[in-house]
């Protein structure tokens, strides 16, 4: 390789309706993330606190989406990222959140917030600054096109490194037996 | 050793069987692992989930179902099958609910381990989620149909095996289901007990036993360990001792 600099991927990272384990999973590559930022910069992410997202090489979006805000914040992510990584179980299949998705939400917000257990003088939640949520939450790929996905809950640190450092040298990941886990 | 067992050919390989195997028992015996999801060697061949689907001299075909035939030429993987059976697999994961990190079937689960084999990472058609009942009535067993993917081998084992026909498919297409023989349609109205073969042949997480969650944690179960391509053939060799 010649010794020019190679200009570094710009990388953002967001959490929609996840736990943020996917991200946590990424920090857990350890000293491997010293090697990654001589190849990657951070654009918008938890980790930057950059609220806004600009011209992207790769997104990695960790959680599905469970309210408009999410819907929105996705749809902006794609606008800005040449390839989108659906990261963790809840981007890749709504995940545990989407396990409400067989439930009335107007039931679901009812029983939490007015007739469930230790509840008192309770009152649903309308401040206009909430998102809405969604009648049911969906995968990433139900709303944009999802470029590539790696499922896991979370993904491990391994799995998250061989995508990364594909994707880096520009070849379509390839994840064998023991990367590739849905649990 | 000198075989002069009739031959047919699996993609590049010349394969030797007994007359009366199918070729999917032909191919495990040789060696070679054909992902399957309803097969299973102590019951008559299926043939309904179609992820053995081969293509013999240019047809396609379950390999579970279909005798082999010498000269026959068997396509097993190419490019246009495997996409079909990866398909197939994630139509199954759409048309269920299947949350692999809360199902106690982690691991063990023939539906996830095929996913993992054939580099399944996403269920890429837009899940259906339907609602489907959980059944706890049985003291002993739990039955979650959110995860059946309709093998019938509960079905197969419980009337062939066992002899009670606790469970039946009902319906048609999108909506044919498992069902419970018992006027209630409850579990814990029939005569099924834990002894039963039907309790073990589940390739996925509908019926599982009750108290016994979590034994083996995550990450050391059937198939965390090894492949299902490889489990399969040690199995198949097992059988043949």
């Amino acid at each position: 390789m010649s010794g020019e600099t190679k200009k570094k991927l710009r990388v953002t990272t967001s959490s929609l309706a996840g736990c943020f384990g996917c991200h946590m999973s990424l920090l857990d590559i350890d000293e491997r993330l010293v090697e990654l930022l001589e190849h990657i910069e951070l654009d918008a992410s938890p980790l930057t606190d950059k609220k806004h997202v600009g011209p992207c090489d790769l997104g990695l979006v960790e959680g599905g989406l469970c309210n408009a805000e999410n819907v929105r914040v996705l749809r902006e992510l794609r606008k800005s990222c040449k390839i989108l990584v659906a990261l963790g179980a809840c981007a890749v299949n709504g995940g545990l959140p989407a396990q409400r998705n067989h439930l009335d939400i107007r039931d679901c917000l009812q029983t939490v917030y007015l007739t469930g257990l230790g509840v008192h003088r309770g009152f649903i939640p309308n401040d206009p600054e909430l998102p809405l949520p969604l009648a049911q939450v969906h995968p990433l790929h139900d709303v944009v096109k999802i470029d590539y996905f790696l499922p896991g809950c979370p993904p491990s640190a391994d799995a998250i490194w061989q995508l990364l450092t594909d994707l880096i040298a520009g070849r379509t990941p390839q994840l064998g037996h023991g990367l590739i886990r849905y649990d | 050793m000198n075989d002069d067992r009739p031959r047919f050919t699996l993609d590049d390989q010349e394969v030797a069987f007994t007359p009366g195997q199918t070729i999917l028992e032909a191919a495990l015996a040789a060696g070679t692992y054909v992902p399957t999801l309803c097969h299973h060697p102590e019951f008559a061949p299926h043939g309904s989930c179609k992820v053995c689907t081969v293509r013999v001299n240019g047809r396609t075909q379950s390999s579970c179902t279909t005798p082999a035939h010498p000269g026959d030429v068997v396509e097993l993987h190419s490019e246009e099958l495997d996409d079909l059976r990866k398909s197939l697999v994630q139509l199954l994961f759409t048309e269920g609910n299947h949350f692999c990190p809360s199902c106690e079937q982690s691991g063990n689960c023939q539906l996830q381990a095929v996913g993992y084999e054939l580099g399944v990472v996403s269920g890429h058609f837009n899940p259906l989620f339907p609602t489907r009942p959980v059944d706890a009535s049985h003291p002993d067993v739990l039955l979650d149909l959110n995860r059946c993917i309709l093998c019938e081998l509960c079905v197969r084992a419980s009337a062939q095996v066992d002899r009670k026909s606790v469970f039946a498919l009902s319906g048609r297409g999108i909506t044919k289901h498992l069902v419970v023989n018992a006027e209630s349609g409850r579990l814990g109205d029939t005569d099924l007990a834990v002894e039963d073969k039907a309790m073990s042949v589940c390739p996925v997480g509908v019926i599982l036993r009750k108290r016994r969650g979590f034994r083996v944690p995550i990450g050391e179960r059937k198939y965390d360990r090894r492949p299902i391509s490889e489990v399969a053939l040690d199995e198949a060799e097992g059988e043949r001792r």
